[in-house]
């Protein structure tokens, strides 16, 4: 009875249980008067063997008031009641327990390994005289274990088998009238059937691993044989003196301390060398990545070496070592292994970077991250280290999130381009710190960052409570609606949801459809104009078929399970067919060439001019263009226009962000099917989100049109901390027992079979969906949007109130002009300036990886160092272990997928130049 | 800008932090049970109601701004009903927020809105009191080279160290020492003013020591 911790631990155990709410810290009466209430009636009544009764009240009075407040004086007296009671009520062959399970810091506190927190009181009683003297007035401390192989002994139950405790040996006395020797054989006997089975269970365990010292485990083996053997002889020659008795049982005593010592010294064990070892390496990474992603602007950069040199240093560093050891003839240690090339390939960098700040830079002027942002991103690495902001984590990312939005937008009208132009009537001293007017009209970037944050918010209410906070209460929308009841609120549920679906779909079909992308009669667009919906409609009979399969009539059942077979897998089947493709046939440009006839209004139809093509063209691109472009303003101005000869791209501005949208979009799907059928409307925030997101951080960052680009640290930063948002709000928790698991059979109703890595797979997925989205297809895009909305701003700006018509019309010719005359902002080059400069298009791309990956190595770092220095704290393995280990995959998962993100910006950027060389020659012939 | 200034601006500010003083000292005068953490919202009311009566006193008495020429009686009455029309539209606009940075919904909707009203006691009251229901020249005031005065200078301060200490006041609360003033708001309203206090003493300082940088248009 009481804390009703013991029913989560064994179910069903008790005959007959009373229990009450552990987890309301602040309660201090519940539990205790619910014990006072059952105890007495249940001793009175006689039924029991065993009687366990958990108060509580003096612990959570502990933590509430501390020690020394007078509620705590209240509730001892309160206990010290409880025990006179009971012992009133002792009979004479009852033992009474009264045994804390921890004691308490001064603060009330506990879980630490001090003096103070781990001591508590141990008090047996029992109306029989247990003790043959009187006790000592400083009695002996007695490890915890040892309660187990007593009381188990005392109920005459065998003593279980991971036991490594001893008998408390005063107990086994046999009483007051017995004679001293057979109260010492007694006691002997009880410590060899301890020593019996802890001789076992040393035997088993360390036959099965190897970590106890094999000459100890000898001593150790020799002592019990030789103390059996006198015990033998003691047994069979019951006349012998007193002090063998009293060797056999020193020796016994002697045995089991020693395994105890031999298995506290093995078990909590920590490779202090290594924890510091691997610290210092994520940490030697995390620098390098900051200081190569500076480096990396610098126009004298080259890539070979970035791949080549540490490859070649890793595989010698590694051969270095393994020769060493063999030569000294010693094991061979896979993980020191890879250590060795992982410190070997960070040699050159290490020494690159001494060389540069020896030289001439000092390293503030390196490390460029402004101070907002570090200090935002300091006091997420200090969450780490705090149990409570581990596991509070799903609330403070989405605040941390929120600030830095904010702050971005304040930041902007800090600096004067938020709402200037429209509002502020008074010369400003500061007007000259423009770089250039701003791009959008008054209140643009607060209305992005409100969405934001309601977007942030929204995306919160798909919130899974951690364990450790019973106040709060989970989501119910997180579960799948096939556990929904009711009918009418699981359609209405299931409408939502396929009306997320659709909105996905449509949204990014009108995106695409907005940058010209759905001309071309290429087969990913076919793709993304059939394809996507399919799988949409996929998806959605499969929800529909799984949350109403219980309902299905009994002659469908066959034809239900099979579809909730097919089903997703064709979904994934379509997903990687739509990948295949958009790898294939990555861009996907309309090319039109028209007669340059002066066209008024029939732009509209930009389809229905004759393919004639001249050669009298006989330049590059650039030419092209800017015949292109001529025509286009001639267009505009309602003039005849000059060129005798148009070629006209579609979308040529976004092709690299149509594929990496596409993509995400694509992989989003199978991603959603993983996941419970409501999940897809925080699936639809999350790109409406990261939307919004790009667009506030493109609306801050200027375009340099010759190149250096860069992704500031906010953004990255930003679109880190989404990625970690998403991870909770789509139901996740970095703790095992809230892992998906219903993940692996979504395509596989009837399970795996012996196979385990498919439903890693999928499981892995699921967990990992938001690294996955966020890394691999959306980092890139952190580039590339300020190109793209490069073409809306200057634009609306420009255009007379009366040509809207034409307003609408020329979003849809995204035609890109290499442009080579007039102001900057006349024509939108939009992505195709990083054409102009490949090498700073690819060392921006490597940059904005480094960058990333720093943001989530320090991630890493943090929790690794925080589950090395807290490798005592009690919630060690609850909280800071599995917070590691996720957040480790996480980031595996996170630079795998930005690595394919990358490449798939990379295919795409080789299509563009075999397309312009393809073009060039179609002009030339 | 001279010394003379600095001085007014620090006796109004002692008044400003004297004021914050009173609302914890005198109401535990005349009540029972008085404290700021068990009855906090009590305490709100107070403090909300002390620092907009001394704001008000300092609009009246020096007049930092001397701008309003026009003093018939019907404007001024417009005035001031756009002043409390500015601070209720305030108070929802820091409600919303909150809401949105995730304070909860629907519980605690009365501790909510008393933070947004303290919090607007703290910033938008001396905006209203020195720059009127002016958006635009709010606007000018907080962005970059924006002030032109020290009194626009320490209001700029005092507003921005009341947000930071509210937005730290929200870190303690997931920390699970069970103390009592973790619980929300009391952490933010208690960071929100000893921003407020921590703005109120170091502006004139910080404009004493950069009064030889400081340079304002009009001056």
């Amino acid at each position: 009875m009481g804390d009703d911790t013991w029913k989560d631990l064994f179910p069903g155990a008790f005959s007959k249980a009373f229990f009450f709410s552990s987890f309301n810290v602040k309660d201090l009466h519940t539990v205790d008067n619910g014990i006072l209430e059952h105890l007495y009636p249940t001793m009175d009544s006689g039924e029991w063997d065993v009687l366990i009764a958990h108060f509580l009240g003096v612990d959570h009075c502990g933590h509430k008031h501390g020690p020394h407040h007078p509620e705590m004086a209240k509730k001892l007296t309160q206990m010290d009641q409880v025990i006179q009671g009971l012992v009133e009520r002792l009979e004479n062959d009852t033992l009474l327990v009264v045994a804390g399970d921890h004691g308490m810091t001064v603060n009330g506190d506990h879980g630490g390994d001090s003096e103070l927190e781990v001591s508590a009181a141990l008090f047996l009683y029992s109306p029989t005289p247990l003790f043959p003297s009187a006790p000592p007035e400083e009695p002996e401390a007695i490890p915890q274990v040892s309660l187990v192989p007593t009381l188990a002994l005392l109920l005459g139950l065998p003593i279980p088998f991971g036991n490594i405790g001893e008998v408390m040996t005063e107990l086994f006395s046999g009483g007051e009238d017995s004679q001293p020797d057979s109260s010492a054989l007694a006691q002997a006997s009880a410590l060899h059937i301890n020593a019996q089975q802890v001789s076992r269970f040393l035997h088993t365990y360390s036959a099965a691993t190897q970590d106890l010292q094999v000459k100890e485990l000898h001593r150790l083996q020799n002592l019990f044989s030789k103390a059996s053997a006198d015990y033998q002889r003691l047994l069979q020659s019951p006349n012998e003196a007193e002090a063998t008795l009293q060797t056999v049982i020193t020796e016994l005593q002697q045995f089991l301390r020693g395994a105890r010592a031999i298995c506290i010294e093995s078990w909590a064990r920590f490779s202090l060398v290594r924890m510091a070892g691997g610290a210092a390496l994520l940490a030697a990474t995390c620098f390098l990545c900051l200081l190569a992603s500076q480096w990396a602007t610098s126009p004298a950069f080259s890539f070979r070496p970035l791949l080549l040199m540490p490859v070649a240093w890793a595989l010698a560093g590694a051969t270095l070592y393994a020769g060493l050891l063999t030569t000294t003839s010693l094991k061979l240690d896979l993980v020191v292994l890879g250590a060795v090339a992982a410190v070997a390939s960070l040699l050159p960098f290490l020494w690159k970077a001494w060389g540069s700040c020896r030289s001439k830079k000092p390293l503030p002027t390196l490390i460029s991250i402004p101070g907002p942002v570090l200090l935002l991103l300091l006091i997420r690495l200090a969450t780490f280290f705090s149990d409570s902001f581990v596991v509070a984590e799903a609330r403070a990312t989405p605040f941390l999130l929120g600030s830095l939005i904010l702050l971005l937008v304040v930041q902007r009208h800090w600096e004067g381009q938020l709402l200037v132009p429209k509002l502020l009537t008074i010369p400003r001293l500061g007007s000259s710190t423009l770089t250039g007017p701003p791009r959008h009209s008054g209140g643009y970037a607060l209305r992005l960052g409100i969405g934001l944050l309601l977007c942030t918010r929204l995306a919160g209410l798909f919130h899974r409570c951690p364990e450790e906070t019973p106040a709060c209460h989970s989501s119910p929308w997180l579960s799948p609606l096939a556990s929904m009841v009711g009918g009418r609120a699981k359609n209405l549920w299931y409408g939502a949801c396929v009306g997320a679906l659709v909105a996905l779909l449509v949204a990014v079909r009108l995106w695409l459809r907005h940058y010209g992308n759905l001309k071309s009669p290429e087969p990913p667009v076919l793709f993304v104009r059939w394809g996507l919906p399919l799988m949409a409609l996929g998806t959605a009979a499969y929800w529909a078929l799984v949350s109403g399969a219980d309902e299905a009539p009994p002659r469908l059942r066959a034809l239900v399970a099979g579809a909730s077979l097919v089903l997703p897998r064709a979904v994934v089947g379509l997903a990687a067919a739509g990948l295949m493709l958009l790898l294939w046939k990555p861009v996907t440009v309309l090319v039109k060439a028209g007669t340059g006839t002066p066209r008024t209004r029939t732009v509209l139809t930009p389809f229905s001019g004759p393919p004639t093509s001249q050669a009298d063209l006989d330049y590059v691109v650039p030419q092209i263009y800017r015949h292109m472009q001529e025509e286009f303003r001639g267009r505009l101005e309602r003039t005849k226009s000059q060129g005798p000869l148009t070629v006209a791209a579609y979308q040529l501005g976004s092709v690299y962000s149509a594929a990496m949208v596409t993509a995400l979009t694509v992989l989003a799907f199978p991603l959603l099917l993983l996941h419970a059928e409501r999940i897809s409307l925080v699936f639809l925030l999350l790109f409406l989100q990261s939307f919004l997101l790009l667009h506030l951080l493109a609306a801050g960052i200027p375009i340099t049109t010759p190149g250096p680009f860069a992704v500031p640290w906010q953004a990255v930063s930003a679109w880190a901390l989404m990625a970690t948002q998403t991870f909770y709000s789509t139901g996740h928790q970095p703790v095992f027992p809230a892992i998906h698991w219903h993940a692996a059979f979504v395509g596989f109703p009837e399970g795996h079979g012996s196979s385990t890595w498919l439903p890693a797979l999928l499981v892995g997925a699921n967990t990992f969906a938001s690294h996955l989205l966020f890394a691999a297809v959306g980092c890139p895009l952190l580039l590339l949007w300020p190109f793209l909305c490069e073409s809306q701003g200057p634009r609306k700006r420009r255009q007379p109130p009366g040509s809207e018509a034409k307003g609408r019309v020329r979003p849809e010719e995204e035609e890109e002009e290499e442009e080579e005359e007039e102001e900057e902002e006349e024509e939108p080059l939009m992505e195709m300036r990083l054409r102009g400069a490949p090498h700073h298009f690819n060392a921006a791309l490597l940059q904005l990886g480094l960058k990333y990956l720093f943001v989530f190595g320090i991630q890493i770092l943090a929790c690794a160092l925080a589950a090395s220095i807290l490798r005592r704290h009690l919630m060690v393995w609850k909280v800071f272990a599995p917070k590691f280990i996720f957040e480790a995959i996480g980031f595996i998962v996170s630079s795998v997928g930005l690595l394919l993100g990358i490449a798939l910006v990379m295919r795409v950027d080789g299509a563009v130049s075999s397309w312009f060389k393809k073009l060039v020659l179609a002009q030339q012939r | 800008m001279k010394d003379t200034d600095i001085k007014t601006l620090l006796y109004a500010h002692f008044l400003c932090i004297f004021s914050v003083i009173l609302s914890v000292l005198i109401p535990s005068f005349f009540m029972e049970d008085f404290s700021i953490l068990d009855t906090h919202l009590t305490w709100l009311c107070f403090c909300s109601l002390f620092v907009t009566s001394i704001n008000l006193v300092l609009y009246l008495v020096p007049k930092p701004n001397a701008s309003s020429k026009r003093s018939s009686l019907s404007h001024k009455v417009t005035r001031f009903l756009k002043c409390c029309v500015y601070f209720f539209v305030s108070c929802f606009f820091f409600h919303v927020i909150f809401v949105l940075y995730g304070a909860p919904l629907i519980e605690l909707v009365l501790e909510t809105f008393l933070f947004a009203v303290i919090l607007s006691t703290f910033t938008t009251v001396p905006c209203l009191c020195l720059l009127g229901p002016n958006l635009k020249a709010w606007l000018r005031v907080f962005s970059k080279n924006g002030v032109t005065s020290i009194w626009e200078n320490s209001l700029q301060i005092t507003t921005i160290s009341s947000f930071v200490g509210a937005w730290l006041g929200a870190f303690p609360i997931p920390l699970d020492w069970e103390r009592p003033w973790q619980v929300w708001p009391i952490s933010c309203t208690l960071g929100a003013t000893f921003g407020y206090v921590a703005g109120l003493v170091i502006s004139p300082l910080w404009i004493y020591w950069n009064r030889k940088q400081l340079t304002y248009k009009n001056n």
